[in-house]
């Protein structure tokens, strides 16, 4: 077991864990912060999507000992409260989200992309989201709702990571 | 199944002198771990044999793009991201650019590593037919000291390659002397995003008056190894290109590939197309 250190969503936290322990586990086991989902288990799907120091990750690839001193930024952290981040806004009003599986994973998805494109054209949406597979939604209305969200006022004003 | 992390150990020296000084005591025990996306899906499989990791994800020693008017030497612990972003590697190096942005996801390429890229040695890896065309070299590092090696003589069959159980990859150094290679490359895999290919080319030609004066191209899952085409090469070398030309190398790759059915392909499919990718690059000369 290892001591890790890390900062979830603003907060510090330390935990007891073994080293190799996926970062995913940590958070739905040790921290009890159950929005990222797995889906793969393996990087394909995207649905254990975090932000870490601020880069997207698939949580099940990291081992917990690479996240010590890093910030992470889960679904739980991007909502202010009980008010929906602008992106989340947008994907409920677009009918973004259907079974709800990937879209922890897509918010974050699109979060990152919105950071480096602030008005991404629709391949650039395409590649940003690339890693998050949906099965329901075909994803047209998730594509509207970055679309609309790249056009909506404090998108990226989100809870910085950093 | 999954594996059971209880029974792994990883640990992550301050610096890469205590990283090889770990390699060096018992060589061959361990295994590095930087981004985590190929040793991470073997746990996940039940299928990661090494019980002991070290962790170089966080050696800024192994992150750097350091850049001279003659060349660029990338290390090993650069990510995709990193590659993607570099103005060097977008105005020097599109065959690496292009290899690096079809790497997996945003997400991947944020954690994987060229280096690991290179050392996990799969026949189907993005960024070798870029750096075979580019004609790389590699330093090798450990506790006995740094060597250097034509990347060309890093493969030395199915996953093995020329790495000694205490060495580290450090570096990757490529040439700024491509100015007026015309390069070309194309993966065919099953869809565009996140697939794993079925068969890759990267190439890179110069021609003066219609004759082919260099030619360079690295090939992905046509052998069991990332491979230069060289038997190839030589068909086209001082040729003009011409019906007769494009015969002869088509001819010649088939002699020198040696593709395999799998779940992604077959041996058949690969051939053809590769040859067909040939083809398409010639004829764009």
């Amino acid at each position: 077991m290892t001591q890790i250190t890390l900062t979830i969503n603003g907060q510090p936290r330390t935990i007891e864990a073994p080293p190799l322990k996926r970062l995913l586990d940590v958070l739905r086991e040790d921290l009890h912060l159950t929005g990222a989902k797995e889906g793969c288990g393996e990087g394909e799907c995207g649905s254990c999507s975090v932000l870490l120091n601020g880069e997207l990750v698939n949580s099940c690839l990291v081992p917990i000992l690479q996240a010590e001193g890093a910030h992470i930024t889960t679904i739980e952290g991007i909502a202010s409260n009980e008010k929906l981040h602008p992106i989340q806004q947008c994907f409920l009003e677009q009918g973004g989200a259907q079974c709800g599986i990937c879209t922890p994973g897509m918010i974050l998805a699109t979060h990152h992309l919105l950071e480096k494109y602030p008005q991404p054209n629709l391949l650039q949406i395409q590649e940003g989201l690339a890693g998050n597979l949906c099965r329901c939604t075909g994803y047209t209305r998730i594509f509207q709702a970055v679309q609309q969200a790249s056009k909506t006022p404090g998108t990226n004003s989100v809870p910085s990571p950093i | 199944m999954r594996s059971n992390v209880l029974q792994y150990d990883l640990t992550a020296p301050a610096t890469l002198e205590a990283v090889l000084e770990i390699l060096a005591y018992e060589p061959g025990e361990y295994t590095l771990i930087a981004g985590g996306t190929e040793i991470m899906v073997a746990l996940a499989a039940g299928r990661l044999a090494a019980k002991k990791l070290v962790s170089i994800n966080h050696l800024q020693e192994l992150r750097f793009i350091a850049v001279t008017p003659e060349a660029i030497t990338i290390g090993s612990g650069t990510t995709f991201t990193d590659l993607r972003k570099h103005p060097v590697i977008q105005s020097d190096f599109p065959l690496l650019k292009q290899a690096a942005s079809w790497t997996g996801s945003i997400a991947n390429q944020n954690r994987a590593t060229l280096g690991g890229n290179i050392v996990n040695a799969s026949p189907a890896a993005d960024t070798p037919p870029a750096l075979l065309a580019c004609e790389a070299t590699l330093t090798l590092v450990s506790k006995r000291g740094t060597r250097t090696m034509p990347y060309t003589d890093f493969h030395l069959g199915y996953k093995k390659t020329a790495l000694a159980p205490d060495e580290l990859l450090h570096s990757i150094h490529i040439k700024r002397n491509l100015n007026g290679y015309i390069p070309y490359t194309r993966k065919v895999g099953t869809r565009n995003a996140q697939a794993i290919s079925k068969v890759a080319l990267a190439a890179l030609c110069l021609t003066a008056e219609g004759v082919v004066k260099d030619i360079r191209i690295g090939a992905a899952s046509l052998q069991d190894r990332p491979a230069r085409l060289t038997a190839t090469e030589q068909a086209l070398l001082n040729q003009p290109i011409t019906p007769a030309t494009i015969a002869a190398a088509r001819a010649a790759l088939l002699t020198e590939t040696h593709p395999i059915d799998d779940i992604r392909s077959t041996a058949q499919y690969r051939a053809h197309v590769a040859a067909n990718l040939l083809e398409e690059f010639l004829l764009s000369l």
